[in-house]
């Protein structure tokens, strides 16, 4: 088991527009990619419990030219609302890095 | 088409080298993208920017002169970090300032961007606003509260600009791969190509590595591709690198969507053109049916008030969330008859156990050290102040269960504890609006300098 913090090359959060959220993995190996790819840990029901968001919110994407896997959901709270912790949603990874993977 | 993106935001400076490297080349335009919602909903609102004026002044001083005497057209989109009329109103100063130091002369274009409440009223009644999120809804209230709203042009007013001969555009709120489409797209070149190669010099040479956003971008484009060529000795660019930047703050790597229409990606190439060049291709458009503009609003959300102080004794952070659960109700019965529960918010910002990533936090320890922020966010500053100087006392000599440190539970840095904030914003508007016609928004004023 390795945990997703030691495979990826990046492991990111920002805001994509103030009304969502929007993480980043990326890999600077195919084997490391492809890996994570096929644990299927990466799922909207991990996300879901993670982030404490409907499955319905998120949205999981491939994208094997950077290899790399985005994942977007909506921001609980606006960014810039009273209540928001991170106005640029630049420091939302932390449930990331732990993530087992097979 | 040779485009030359100055670096990510104006103000966020660039190297000198950079812009010599990149002159020699002989770019057809000059481009710049001067602002974003990144830093939250407070600068518009308040009317400021978020960059600094002499960081501003020295990026525009550097390459005006150059730009003028070579006849390259020198584009800076949502001036002053947020593109209202105060925005542009500032940045126009600082132009006008450095062409009177130079003893420049030239055509500038004003492209004017805030939308006026009772066109988008009528926009609503006819059902042509649509969400841009599930969490943000508009209601005609939504809208007469805001103190600004701005529209985000595409590439029509600043093709506008350039045909009425403008040699400086200085544009409110833009589309950011607008800034750098509008020429190659006047001039007939492919569209998923060109939209696909102005969304990635938006941010400068981020799409490089070493990336960063305080330093130039060259973009060359063709009929059937587009070369991307850094501008400083120490960057490369690779097909990863720029691949890789499509990600950054978009929802979806494949589909870029702008007011024009949706920038496909799913089928674009990128491969090592040379040493430090990267050769895109593949990319197509699919034009909107009818063009949208993305529309941005801010309310008044009330004055806050915070203090700031740090925590050291483990018995008190051991019970931490009783003991503000505590304060806070304590604040309500000090207040009660006084200021409404409903008037204020008092939040505890608990840094060193959940500050950052709150309710998601996966770590359940918490540290040797907490730091706190009390928050008081209230209709007047005089309320915010009362609940905040209230909180913090109250916080400050609370005799919770257990205490061995019973001369103070807080270090405060400073003297004063509290701080007044002023007034905060929220975003009350993040919506697309069909409008009849996307130029009909954003007027362009021609101004000799």
């Amino acid at each position: 088991m390795s945990k997703l913090v030691e495979l990826a090359k990046v492991l990111r959060s920002k805001n994509a527009g103030p009304l969502y959220l929007t993480l980043d993995i990326m890999f600077d190996e195919q084997q490391a990619y492809e890996r994570v790819k096929n644990s299927g840990a990466l799922s909207k029901k991990l996300i879901s419990r993670l982030y404490h968001t409907g499955e319905e919110n998120i949205s999981i994407i491939d994208y094997p030219a950077a290899r790399s896997i985005k994942i977007t959901m909506p921001r609980k709270v606006i960014s810039g609302s009273i209540g928001d912790t991170d106005i640029y949603g630049a420091q939302q990874h932390a449930p990331l890095l732990d993530v087992e993977i097979e | 088409m040779k485009i030359l993106a100055l670096n990510g935001i104006l103000g966020y400076g660039y190297p000198v080298k950079s812009l010599e490297n990149g002159l020699k080349l002989a770019p057809d335009l000059i481009g710049v993208d001067a602002g974003s919602t990144d830093p939250g909903p407070y600068y518009l609102g308040k009317g400021k920017s978020f960059t600094s004026r002499a960081a501003v002044k020295r990026d525009i001083e550097l390459v005006l002169p150059e730009a003028l005497i070579r006849g390259i057209p020198f584009i800076i989109g949502t001036a002053g970090g947020s593109g209202g009329e105060p925005h542009l109103k500032w940045n126009r100063e600082i132009i006008e300032e450095i062409a009177r130091e130079k003893g420049l002369h030239f055509k500038l274009a004003l492209i004017h961007s805030e939308i006026g409440k009772e066109y988008l009223k009528g926009k609503l009644k006819e059902g042509k606003i649509r969400p841009m999120g599930p969490n943000l809804n508009i209601e005609e209230k939504d809208i007469e509260e805001s103190v600004r709203i701005v529209g985000q042009m595409g590439t029509q007013p600043f093709i506008n600009a350039l045909t009425l001969g403008a040699e400086v555009i200085l544009a409110g709120r833009s589309s950011d791969a607008a800034i750098f489409a509008a020429l190659p797209l006047k001039e007939g070149y492919n569209p998923g190509l060109t939209w696909h190669a102005a969304k990635i010099m938006e941010c400068g040479a981020m799409c490089c590595v070493p990336g960063t956003t305080a330093d130039s971008i060259m973009a060359h484009l063709e009929k059937d591709y587009f070369l991307l060529q850094p501008l400083n000795i120490k960057r490369r660019c690779t097909p990863t690198s720029v691949a890789a930047h499509t990600l950054y703050e978009q929802p979806d790597p494949y589909y870029l969507y702008e007011s024009e229409g949706m920038a496909d990606l799913s089928q674009s190439k990128y491969e090592q053109y040379d040493d430090s060049i990267v050769r895109v291709s593949g990319s197509s458009f699919v034009p909107a049916e009818k063009p949208t503009i993305k529309i941005e609003g801010v309310v008044k959300a009330g004055y806050r008030t915070i203090s700031i102080a740090g925590m050291r004794d483990p018995i008190m952070i051991n019970e931490i969330e009783e003991i503000t659960k505590a304060v806070s109700k304590h604040v309500k019965e000090v207040f009660i008859n006084r200021i409404s529960a409903a008037d204020y918010q008092l939040l505890f910002r608990l840094y060193g156990k959940d500050g950052v990533e709150g309710e998601n936090e996966p770590c359940a320890r918490k540290a040797h050290e907490l730091g706190v922020i009390i928050e008081a966010v209230a209709k007047t500053q005089e309320m915010a102040d009362d609940v905040c100087a209230v909180a913090r006392s109250t916080m400050l000599h609370y005799p919770y269960e257990g205490r061995k440190a019973t001369a103070g539970n807080l270090a405060f840095p400073y003297s004063p504890s509290d701080i007044p904030m002023g007034i905060s914003y929220k975003f009350s508007i993040y919506h697309l609006v069909e409008p009849e016609d996307p130029g009909e928004l954003f007027p362009v004023e021609i101004i000799n300098i």
